[in-house]
C-alpha cells in the first residue's frame, strides 16, 4: 500500500512539475475568462467609438427622424449621392445612409455606405426607425391611427416552470439548460481523452524505456498501473480545481478593474441590451441577464459540480484503464490508433448523439445511454441540467463504479502480459490469448 | 534441508500457448556463491528468472528461498537487473535512484544516504541533478547497476548483465559481483559470455530446450566432461612412439626442438602410465591435463 502511494506520488509530481502542465493551467482559465469577459468587453469597446452617420434622404420621409443614440449621431445632407459619398466617407470618415427616391414613392430600400463593417446596433436601429415610419404612414393612409395599433400590441412572456416532487418551483429555460448540458458533456469528453491519453503515454514510456521490469520486480504490475491511473486522476482534479479557481479570479479581477473605471463591462452589456430592446418590436420588459442568472440558480449548481467531478472521475477511470492496457500491449506510437479508435467509439457516439439527448433528455435512448457505463459519463451530464430522478443517478453511478472495476481488472490482465512483450505485432487475437491465459 | 542452499527451483514447468518454456527444471544455488545460468537463446533462462521474481507464474513446481516457498515480500528484496532494463529518461538521476530504492522498501533517508555513498564510490556525485537522458549510455549503465544493489540484497539476479555494457563497465560489474559475493550475497546471473562464467561462477546450470541438461560445481562439471586428454611438451629429435590403440597422439608443432602434442588416453590408461612410456624417449618440458572449457561443454551439449 505504501508502494502504491509512492507510485501515485511520482506520477503526480512528475506531471504537475512539467512546464506543459503549468502552461495549460494558466492558459485554460485565461481562455475561459476571455470567453466570459470578451463579448461584453468587445461590445463595450465597439460602442465606445463614436459613429456619425450622414443621411441623404431623397424621399424626405425620414428627415430629422433619426435620433442620436449612445455613440451614434446623425446629420442630414442634400447634395447628390456621389459628392456626399466623397464628403462623408472619405473626408469625414463617417457612414452614409442613402434612401433613394422610388417610383411608388414608398421607400423600402435604402443603402448604408461605410468603410468599415457597421455594427449590428447601427443597422438594426436604422431598420427599426424606417420600418416604424413607413408602417405609420401606411396605416395613416388607410385611415388607421398608429396609436391604436400600438396600444393593441401585447407581449406574451412565457416562463416555463418545472415543479419538482416536493413542490418547489423552479423557473427553467431550455436554451440555458441545453447550453449547460452540451458544455458539460463536451468537457467530460475532453477531460477523459486528455488524461486518458496521459496514462497511455505514461505506460508506453515505461515500456519503451525498459524500466517497467525493474519496477515490477518491486511492485505488482497491477499496482503500477493503478498507481499511474490514480496519480494522473489527481493531476486532472488539480487542473480542474485550479481552472475553476483561476477563472473566477481572472473574471473577478477584470470586473473590479472595469468598475473602478466607472464603466463596467456588465453595465455596458446592460445598456446594449436596452438599445436592442428599445429598437426591437417585442420588448419583453425583462432584463435577459437577470433571467439567465435566475435560471442558472434554478439548476442546482452544487449537484452539477459534484456530478461533474464524479462522472469525470468514473469515466476517466473506466477509459484510462483501457488506455493503459493499450499502452502496455503496443510497442510503437503508430500502433495506438487501431486500438484507440474502437475503445473511444462509445465516447464519440455519446457526443454525436448530444443533439438527440438534449432534445429529449427523458427518452428511453437517453436513459439507457446514461446507464451504460461506457456512455453514461457524457450522457448523464447532458441530462442532469434538465433534472434527472435521483434513483436514475444512483443506478447510473453504481453501474459506472462496477464498470470501471471490471475494465480495470480486464485491463490489468492485458497490461501485465503486454508490458513484458517486445517486438511482437499485437492483434486482437493475441490480446484475447493474454486475457484468457495465466501470465 | 541443506542450510547452505539459498535458492532452489524444483521441477519448475511453464507452458505458453504454443510452446513449453520450462520442463521440470531444477536448480540449486548455494549461499554466498555465484551461480551461472547458461543456455542458448530461447532456452527459458529469462522465463525461469521471471518465475523466481514472481513476475511470471509457473504451472508446476516450487521455488524455495532459504527452504521456504518464495513470497512477494522476498522478491521485493531481490536485487534484480532484468535483461530489458532502463530508467525514466526525464527524471533526475538522484531522485530516480532514491525512488527506486524506496520501491524496494527503503526509507527515504536510508535511500538518500545509500545513493550518496554509491555515487561517491563511483565518483558520480555531480550527476545527482542531471536528467537521465543527459547521461551517456555508459553512465546510465552505472546508475542502473547502483539501483540494483543499493538496498543490499541478499540475493541478486542479473539477466544478461554484460549485454549492452561497455568493456569498462563490464569489468566494473565483474569486480562488483565478486565483491558482493565476498560480502555474503548470493548471485545468479544468466549470460552468453562464457569467459565471464569461467572467471566468476562457482556453480552453473545449463538449460537447453526447456530442460536442465547439466548443473553443479563448475569444477565437477569440467571433471565430468574431461576427455582424458593431456598436453605434452617434450624435447626430442623424433616423435614419440606409443601403442596406437591406447593413445591417440595429435602432434601440434615443433619449435626449437620442443614438440607440442595432445594425447588422448583410451582403454582406461592412466597419466602415470603415459609418463612412464614417455620418460625413456624424451625430456619432458611440461605435462598438463586439458580440461574442457565451459564454452566447449556448452557447444557440445547444445548442438550434440
Amino acid at each position: 500500500m505504501n508502494k502504491i502511494f509512492l507510485i501515485i506520488q511520482r506520477e503526480y509530481l512528475s506531471r504537475v512539475k512539467k512546464r506543459s502542465f503549468i502552461i495549460m493551467t494558466i492558459i485554460g482559465p485565461v481562455l475561459m475568462a476571455a470567453m466570459i469577459i470578451l463579448p461584453a468587453y468587445l461590445a463595450d469597446w465597439s460602442e465606445a467609438t463614436e459613429k456619425r452617420i450622414a443621411v441623404l434622404d431623397e424621399t424626405g420621409w425620414f428627415l430629422e427622424k433619426f435620433k442620436d443614440q449612445d455613440n451614434i449621431s446623425f446629420y442630414y445632407v442634400f447634395d447628390d449621392l456621389d459628392s456626399e459619398k466623397e464628403n462623408a466617407l472619405y473626408k469625414n470618415g463617417d457612414l452614409l445612409l442613402y434612401v433613394p427616391r422610388t417610383e411608388l414613392n414608398i421607400p423600402v430600400n435604402s443603402e448604408l455606405y461605410s468603410i468599415k463593417q457597421p455594427g449590428l446596433n447601427v443597422t438594426s436601429y436604422i431598420k427599426s426607425v424606417m420600418k416604424q415610419i413607413v408602417e405609420n404612414k401606411k396605416l395613416l393612409a388607410s385611415g388607421i391611427d398608429p396609436e391604436i395599433i400600438k396600444s393593441a400590441k401585447v407581449n406574451i412572456n412565457l416562463s416555463t416552470i418545472r415543479v419538482e416532487k416536493d413542490g418547489i418551483e423552479k423557473k427553467s429555460n431550455t436554451e440555458v439548460e441545453v447550453g449547460l448540458a452540451i458544455f458539460s458533456g463536451i468537457m467530460i469528453y475532453f477531460f477523459i481523452f486528455m488524461f486518458g491519453v496521459q496514462v497511455l503515454k505514461g505506460v508506453m514510456e515505461e515500456k519503451s524505456n525498459r524500466i517497467v521490469e525493474v519496477i515490477i520486480s518491486s511492485v505488482k504490475p497491477f499496482q503500477l498501473m493503478l498507481g499511474k491511473i490514480i496519480g494522473v486522476a489527481f493531476v486532472g482534479l488539480t487542473q480542474f480545481m485550479l481552472w475553476i479557481l483561476l477563472t473566477l479570479i481572472f473574471v473577478g479581477v477584470f470586473q473590479t478593474g472595469m468598475l473602478t473605471e466607472g464603466n463596467s463591462a456588465m453595465e455596458m452589456l446592460g445598456s446594449k441590451n436596452e438599445i436592442l430592446q428599445n429598437v426591437s418590436a417585442n420588448n419583453q420588459g425583462v432584463d435577459p441577464m437577470i433571467m439567465v442568472n435566475e435560471i442558472i440558480s434554478g439548476i442546482n449548481i452544487q449537484v452539477m459540480v459534484l456530478s461533474f467531478i464524479f462522472y469525470f472521475l468514473g469515466g476517466y477511470l473506466l477509459y484510462s484503464s483501457l488506455f493503459a492496457a493499450i499502452g502496455g500491449a503496443i510497442d510503437h506510437d503508430t500502433d495506438s490508433q487501431q486500438f484507440m479508435l474502437p475503445v473511444s467509439i462509445p465516447l464519440i457516439f455519446s457526443i454525436a448523439l448530444s443533439g438527440v439527448i438534449v432534445n429529449q433528455p427523458d427518452s428511453s435512448l437517453a436513459i439507457w445511454m446514461s446507464m451504460i457505463p461506457f456512455t453514461s459519463p457524457i450522457t448523464m451530464m447532458m441530462r442532469i441540467p434538465f433534472g434527472v430522478p435521483l434513483w436514475q443517478i444512483g443506478v447510473s453511478m453504481t453501474l459506472l463504479i462496477a464498470g470501471f472495476i471490471m475494465t480495470t481488472w480486464f485491463a490489468g490482465k492485458i497490461y501485465r502480459t503486454g508490458i513484458l512483450m517486445y517486438g511482437q505485432k499485437v492483434s486482437y487475437a493475441i490480446i484475447w490469448k493474454w486475457l484468457t491465459s495465466k501470465y | 534441508m541443506d542450510q547452505n542452499i539459498a535458492l532452489q527451483a524444483i521441477d519448475v514447468s511453464k507452458s505458453y500457448a504454443n510452446h513449453k518454456a520450462l520442463d521440470k527444471v531444477n536448480i540449486e544455488v548455494p549461499r554466498s556463491s555465484i551461480f551461472g545460468l547458461l543456455g542458448p537463446n530461447g532456452a527459458g533462462k529469462t522465463t525461469l528468472i521471471r518465475i523466481i521474481n514472481l513476475i511470471s507464474v509457473m504451472d508446476e513446481g516450487r521455488v524455495l528461498l532459504n527452504g521456504k516457498p518464495i513470497t512477494v515480500k522476498d522478491v521485493a528484496n531481490i536485487g534484480y537487473l532484468p535483461e530489458e532494463r532502463g530508467l525514466y529518461k526525464k527524471m533526475k538521476v538522484g531522485e530516480q535512484a532514491v525512488y527506486l530504492a524506496q520501491l524496494k522498501g527503503m526509507s527515504k533517508n536510508d535511500a538518500k544516504n545509500q545513493v550518496k555513498l554509491w555515487f561517491e564510490k563511483y565518483e558520480i556525485g555531480s550527476w545527482w541533478n542531471k536528467k537521465v537522458e543527459e547521461l551517456s549510455k555508459g553512465m546510465q549503465q552505472k546508475v542502473q547497476f547502483i539501483v540494483t544493489v543499493l538496498h543490499k540484497p541478499e540475493l541478486l539476479i542479473f539477466d544478461e548483465p554484460f549485454s549492452g555494457f561497455d568493456p569498462i563497465n563490464v569489468n566494473l560489474l565483474k569486480e562488483e559481483i565478486l565483491n558482493l559475493r565476498n560480502n555474503g550475497a548470493t548471485i545468479i546471473f544468466s549470460t552468453h559470455n562464457m569467459a565471464s562464467v569461467e572467471e566468476l561462477c562457482d556453480n552453473i546450470a545449463l538449460i537447453n530446450n526447456s530442460q536442465t541438461v547439466l548443473s553443479g560445481k563448475i569444477h565437477d562439471i569440467k571433471e565430468r566432461y574431461k576427455a582424458n586428454i593431456f598436453e605434452v611438451a617434450y624435447r626430442s629429435e623424433k616423435n614419440l612412439v606409443l601403442p596406437k590403440n591406447d593413445f591417440s597422439v595429435n602432434d601440434i608443432r615443433v619449435l626449437h626442438e620442443v614438440h607440442y602434442s595432445t594425447i588422448k588416453m583410451n582403454n582406461g590408461r592412466s597419466p602415470n602410465e603415459l609418463l612412464t612410456l614417455i620418460l625413456p624417449q624424451a625430456e619432458i618440458v611440461y605435462f598438463k591435463e586439458i580440461l574442457p572449457s565451459i564454452n566447449d561443454i556448452f557447444i557440445k551439449e547444445v548442438s550434440g
